[in-house]
């Protein structure tokens, strides 16, 4: 069963470094996504991964041996990329059955394994199809099946569902995973939708411009990402700008304009410039209140209905600008209108400080 | 067919998203509007005159196609001040107007470039720009963002509807991606095989949609099959699988026996560990829990078999529930929409292509 080792990986194209020392272990049946903005070095990684690349450095090993030098077709890694590559002229059977036959295993097997897949992908009733003749999601079903037939228990999946429609990738996503465990496969998928690697993935690494920045489990890398890139990357995010002013423990007290707010943030210094990270669904509007101090105010300036979500573009009485989603409560009701006098309430607990990146707040969260 | 008997109007100003799967007929649409390619069979108006007999070039309207076809030999700024020299404005001036347009989209800091020096993501945004900059009030926009990351869409969708409102141009924008169309449109109109399916305003849509398609376009709604049991004066009944029932509303007139699909939207559904006071009240086991960052989907398989999923926002970094728990599932009449089970079986109702 294969685990997975990549060890100071590094790409060069001219003095173009796409992947800069990677280094991550994979464990056997795990679903790991990689994300990052287009160039990051995402697709680079896994082609060196699939052997169709050869790194400049670093080693990657499965199982503990260097990978190298096991020919490519010796490998049993499946690939599966984003231009779904089904043979036109063969039928949904003959397609999966090609990799098998490939590898000149018996009739009977063949046979045995093909309906298998049919039977994996629910497509039994499709088997005599033509590729042109199925949706676009089908077609990368059965392209991941194939995939699947010869053996493989390690796949590495390159935008695998970046040709197809949104509302088809939000269900084949799922199935995906589905298929995945029930088989006890181990996966590495890249895709450039946040959203996609957050719900199916145990783990999502984050990379930019060709390094990685960070690994965890979906829940961490959204709710206490390391980074202030990560912060922006996986959501959308507020970024206020303050300065440290009372450090209590791990909660610092942060003045913002004329204002403070209480955030957690171990590790920061007094006077320290930093970044006050606040997601949208964690700003809470009220109808706004008498003269409490404490509170921040502040004017609806544009409402866009989202479905499940509204959201609202706030802009405080000390004129910055906050993006805050309120869940949809009732039909028509918008909750508030353009205009709208309210009060912000931003929980602590929802709030995490980054120091100020010394290349300026453009350039570290920049998306391309 | 690729379009059957389209009728619909935009208001001046109006920002306009056609929604619809692949092959529904939207960039046909659109490239009808826009002079490229003439209709079988009726009439498209500009400000109340026929334009059927106007060229592409002659019809107050620009086409930004989704292969962002820029002049490789051109540099960034000459590319989006094509249009205006093409049309005899002095240089200066259109070069001026093209610089401005670059700032708007953000990429007056590649003026100089050269197209396949950028990004994918920046040639569409040029692309954009050039339409802007080309001086017609119709920006006839197909998937204008297609080419972009997720997360830079994200940005770039809120912004686009500012340009756009901003400098007062009509769009008709289409895109297969709901959550896009919502973020920037007035009004939606919904495609599919070259039918409309709906038009209206997105809250709209999105609370009330036309038919099952729409509810599972938009948004993804619960859908669950029944047969209406009784019908009183205030509220009807539908007995589920296993003949579970559930209170559901009056309106649109069901029938004792009829067969329907109830459509419950995710975040309507409370999940609960304890009794809760809801319309109705269900028993099941938590099924498959999907993070997807702002909030948590909880599926949840009912005492019948039949999955509900229940949308639950702020959870912290564990779920409240977990897979395999017993919880209770809650909704209310109001937040059912009742559908006549559609006569071809739900599963092809739903087919995207």
């Amino acid at each position: 069963m294969p685990k997975l080792d990549i060890v100071g990986v590094s790409k060069f194209y001219g003095n173009i470094t796409a992947v800069d020392s990677a280094s991550f272990h994979i464990e056997d049946k795990e679903y790991v996504c990689i994300i990052g903005p287009s160039g990051c070095g995402k697709s680079t990684l896994i082609k060196c991964i699939a052997g169709i690349i050869s790194p400049d450095r670093g080693e990657i090993l499965i199982d503990g041996e260097p990978v190298k030098q096991v020919p490519i077709e010796d490998r049993k890694i499946g690939y599966v990329f984003q231009d779904i590559a089904l043979f036109p002229h063969m039928t949904v059977r003959d397609n999966l059955a090609y990799g098998l036959a490939v590898r000149s295993a018996g009739a009977d097997h063949i046979g045995r394994v093909t309906n298998e897949m049919l039977d994996l992908i629910n497509m039994r009733e499709r088997s005599k199809s033509f590729p042109t003749e199925l949706s676009g999601g089908a077609q990368q079903k059965v392209a991941v099946a194939r995939a699947i037939a010869t053996g493989s228990y390690l796949f590495l999946l390159d935008e695998p569902l970046g040709a197809l429609d949104a509302l088809v990738r939000a269900e084949l996503r799922y199935e995906l995973k589905q298929l995945a465990k029930n088989l006890g496969l181990t996966i590495i998928h890249v895709t450039h939708d946040q959203e996609e690697a957050l719900s199916i993935a145990d783990r999502v690494i984050i990379m930019k411009r060709g390094r990685i920045v960070e690994i965890g489990t979906p829940a961490e890398v959204y709710l206490s990402p390391k980074t202030l890139f990560t912060e922006n990357f996986v959501g959308e995010t507020n970024l206020l700008e303050g300065k440290v002013l009372e450090i209590d423990g791990g909660r610092c007290t942060v003045e913002i304009g004329a204002r403070t707010i209480k955030a957690i943030g171990p590790g920061r210094e007094l006077d320290e410039r930093v970044l006050v990270a606040i997601r949208p669904e964690s700003v809470a509007l009220k109808r706004a209140s008498g003269n409490d101090g404490e509170e921040w105010r502040g004017k609806i300036r544009q409402v866009t209905f989202l479905g499940s979500l509204t959201r609202y573009l706030v802009e405080t009485e000390e004129g910055i600008k906050l993006v805050a989603h309120a869940t949809t409560t009732s039909e028509f009701d918008m909750g508030f209108h353009v205009e709208d006098k309210v009060g912000l309430i931003l929980e602590g607990k929802h709030m995490l400080l980054f120091s100020y990146p010394t290349e300026g707040l453009e350039k570290e969260i920049a998306l391309e | 067919m690729a379009l059957d008997r389209v009728s619909f109007d935009v208001e001046n100003g109006e920002y306009l998203c056609v929604l619809g799967p692949t092959g529904s007929g939207k960039t046909t649409l659109l490239r009808l509007i826009a002079g490229l390619l003439r209709p079988d069979e009726g009439a498209i108006y500009f400000d109340g005159k026929p334009v059927n007999r106007l060229e592409a070039h002659d019809r107050n309207a620009v086409y930004v196609p989704q292969q962002y076809a820029l002049f490789p030999h051109l540099t960034v700024l000459q590319n989006v001040a094509f249009g205006p020299l093409a049309r005899q404005k002095p240089e200066k001036e259109a070069l001026d107007a093209a610089w401005k347009t670059l700032e708007m989209v953000r990429l007056s800091w590649r003026a100089k470039a050269y197209p396949n020096e950028l990004s994918g993501g920046m040639q569409q945004r040029v692309a954009l720009a050039r339409g802007l900059a080309s001086g017609a009030d119709l920006l006839l926009l197909d998937e204008p963002l297609g080419a972009l990351d997720a997360r830079l869409r994200l940005d770039l969708r809120h912004k686009l509807r500012e340009l756009v409102k901003q400098s007062g141009f009509t769009a008709i924008h289409v895109t297969h991606d709901r959550d896009e169309a919502m973020s920037v449109a007035d009004r939606i109109l919904v495609l599919r095989g070259g039918r409309i399916q709906d038009h209206g305003v997105p809250p709209r849509v999105y609370m009330r949609p036309s038919g099952i398609f729409v509810a599972n376009l938009i948004g993804g709604a619960n859908l669950l099959e029944g047969i209406v049991d009784t019908v009183t004066e205030e509220i009807s009944t539908t007995r589920m699988r296993g003949g579970l029932m559930i209170r559901t509303p009056r309106a649109p007139l069901p029938t004792t026996e009829q067969p329907v699909i109830l459509a419950i939207r995710k975040e309507t559904v409370e999940i609960s560990s304890r009794d809760i006071q809801r319309d109705n009240v269900l028993k099941g086991e938590v099924h498959e829990i999907h993070f997807l960052g702002s909030f948590r989907e909880y599926l949840i398989r009912l005492t019948n078999g039949d999955v509900i999923a229940s949308c639950r926002f702020l959870e912290g970094m564990e779920s409240e529930f977990k897979v395999g728990e017993n919880v209770t599932a809650g909704f209310d009449c109001r937040d059912i929409i009742i559908f006549a089970y559609p006569r071809q079986g739900l599963r092809k109702e739903l087919e995207i292509s």
